[in-house]
């Protein structure tokens, strides 16, 4: 009985030691977390708002989106050495069916001071070719004749045309590609980083980062969904414009630190 | 240090007591094997915690799925409208229940369902798992139109019966829970992916020219556009088991999933249905419409009708649609072909 009381002691000693140790790995590591929410121009966007033509674009069709998924991926944290820590994750942005809102990254990072955090829009090219089951399982692939890989995003609904009547459009951002087929080519890149700057994280800290939909229509291309509307995966032209216009959707809102 | 050893064998004892009462019958655990075309590609099925596979189970839904005791008359089962030959669909547009009335759907055909992650099913979603979709067509006046509570008593008097989920569920007293558990356990084991595209997609098969530009046609953003909706090659699902307005109709007799859900946005939605083993699962649609897949290919191409609800990824709607030449839709419906899997109908697990 003796020897037993001794080895529970040991076991309890030992359990307790290796909580110490855990709260000290955990008081200077954290998971960062990226929360992003949606606006029209300021105007809150949740899943409650679609399907209802109430927004108008800066060329001045009004619509509605109906569908709206994106990827972002590769987290970047920038230390005030230069130091790079590429936390290589990625999330759905499910905002039709409200998931993945709030993306807690799966990796740590040190607390600190960091020159820049960022993320991509989409998945960079070598990201791009890996094959992952949860995005097959959400059907948002790209057919291997547009060279493959995942939607960056797909965004559906409908606008106003000319007639006033409603018509769809598929506004799917992928990697730009010509000449599809079996050799398909790839004029640009289109993923894109997003830069959200410097931070001091002290703890556990969320990103809130806004994402304003009037931005894909307007900046610096004015959109018209009378003349892009659908099909645009195999037009590399609108890709690229949906490139340029994509660099100011998001933005830092603020950091919220515990 | 007296008082310890007296809590010690009062723990002990409670432990034994406990083990002896759980002794019994231990039914065999079964892992779902998966095929490679899906463990490759997609993620692993939903298998409740609450209703794990185990030989015993699998086979006693298999035995209940095949029995008419469920129906009132016990003239029909679940089979007589979910045939193994129709990859567990049947050929008529609307099945046909005990008293001889038809229903308002088409049979959905069943495979794979272990694998539609948001585990709603039936045409309109009012389903949320395998095990409650079991509850209604034995009860539904359109179908089997049995009371459960007669259904019990049936199966409790049975001399077999009560033996048998004895094994499966460690309990001879069987209950409405047990039996959906059952059946949803065999359900979850129906699995096809062994179709001449699936051999293709693993490099043990080659596609003929003409399906190949069906496969082309399907992917297509500027034709078919089939594969928003139902799948790609590397979504071997072929369907994303979500809900769509896909232009069936101007105006709504069936809102589908909008009367489930009590929302207008989605009247006239349905589930896509996969496109697997479509040569056996003719009628097609909710409603068992169209007779032919070539009816079906026309549809999208030149029949849409427009609705407020009717989804963006339909195109062209003031066209009627993807407007395919002859031989697209001939060479689409070549590729849709190449999904058929044979060995999925002939398959002895799935036969009564």
């Amino acid at each position: 009985m003796k020897k037993f009381l001794t080895l529970l002691l040991v076991v309890f000693v030992c359990t307790n030691c290796s909580d110490d140790v855990d709260d000290i790995v955990n008081a200077t590591q954290i998971n960062p977390v990226f929360s992003f929410t949606h606006n029209w121009e300021g105007i809150p966007v949740t899943n409650a708002n679609f399907n209802s033509v109430q927004y108008t674009n800066a060329n001045g069709e009004m619509l509605s989106i109906e569908r709206l998924r994106y990827v972002i991926s590769d987290i970047v944290f920038t230390t005030t050495s230069n130091e790079v820590l590429e936390l290589d994750a990625y999330n759905l942005v499910d905002v039709t069916n409200n998931n993945n809102l709030v993306f807690q990254v799966p990796f740590t990072i040190p607390i600190g001071n960091y020159n820049n955090v960022s993320f991509t829009f989409g998945f960079d090219n070598e990201d791009n070719s890996e094959n992952y089951a949860d995005l097959n399982s959400a059907s948002f692939n790209v057919p291997d004749m547009l060279g493959g890989g995942y939607h960056y995003m797909q965004f559906d609904g409908k606008y106003l045309d000319a007639s006033n009547s409603e018509a769809p459009f598929n506004y799917h951002a992928i990697r730009a590609v010509d000449n599809p087929g079996m050799s398909p080519t790839f004029p640009q890149d289109t993923f894109f980083t997003v830069n959200l700057g410097a931070v001091n994280i002290t703890g556990e800290t969320t990103f809130n980062i806004e994402v304003n939909l009037a931005e894909w229509f307007q900046n610096p291309n004015t959109w018209d969904l009378n003349q892009l509307n659908t099909v645009l995966m195999p037009n590399s032209a609108a890709q690229i414009q949906m490139f340029q216009n994509g660099q100011s959707v998001f933005s830092l809102g603020s950091v919220s630190q515990q | 240090m007296k008082k310890i050893c007296y809590i010690l064998c009062i723990v002990l004892f409670i432990v034994s007591c406990s083990s002896s009462d759980n002794e019994g019958y231990t039914p065999v655990a079964v892992d779902l094997e998966i095929p490679e075309i899906f463990s490759s590609n997609i993620l692993p099925p939903v298998i409740p915690n609450t209703n794990p596979l185990t030989e015993e189970g699998i086979a006693l839904g298999k035995r209940l799925f095949f029995d008419r005791i469920l129906s009132a008359d016990e003239t029909i089962s679940c089979a007589s409208c979910h045939s193994p030959q129709n990859a567990f669909s049947d050929n008529s547009a609307t099945s046909v229940g005990v008293d001889g009335l038809s229903g308002t759907r088409n049979s959905m055909p069943l495979f794979n369902l272990a694998w539609n992650y948001n585990e709603r099913f039936a045409w309109d979603g009012k389903e949320l798992s395998l095990e409650r979709q079991v509850i209604e067509p034995v009860q539904n006046p359109l179908e089997m139109h049995s009371d459960w509570d007669d259904v019990i008593n049936k199966l409790q008097g049975h001399p077999e019966y009560p033996e048998l989920f004895s094994r499966a569920f460690n309990t001879s007293t069987i209950t409405q829970d047990l039996v959906t558990k059952a059946i949803a356990q065999f359900e979850r084991t129906m699995i096809s992916a062994n179709s001449k595209f699936d051999r293709y997609s693993l490099g043990q098969a080659t596609l003929t020219p003409q399906e190949l530009n069906g496969l082309d046609v399907f992917l297509r953003e500027d034709k078919g556009d089939c594969f928003h909706c139902h799948g790609n090659p590397n979504n071997p699902l072929w369907t994303d088991n979500d809900f769509h307005n896909n232009g069936l109709d101007a105006t709504f007799t069936d809102l589908g999933l909008g009367a489930v859900s009590g929302d207008p946005n989605d009247n006239g939605k349905f589930r896509s249905p996969s496109l697997r083993n479509l040569v056996y699962t003719a009628p097609y649609m909710h409603d068992g419409r169209f007779q032919t897949l070539d009816d079906v290919i026309d549809f999208y191409s030149e029949g849409l009708q427009n609705s407020p609800t009717i989804d963006p990824l339909m195109k062209n709607i003031d066209q009627g649609g993807a407007q395919l030449s002859p031989e697209d839709k001939a060479d689409l419906k070549a590729f849709l072909l190449t999904l058929s899997d044979p060995s999925f109908l002939t398959n002895p697990a799935f036969q009564n």
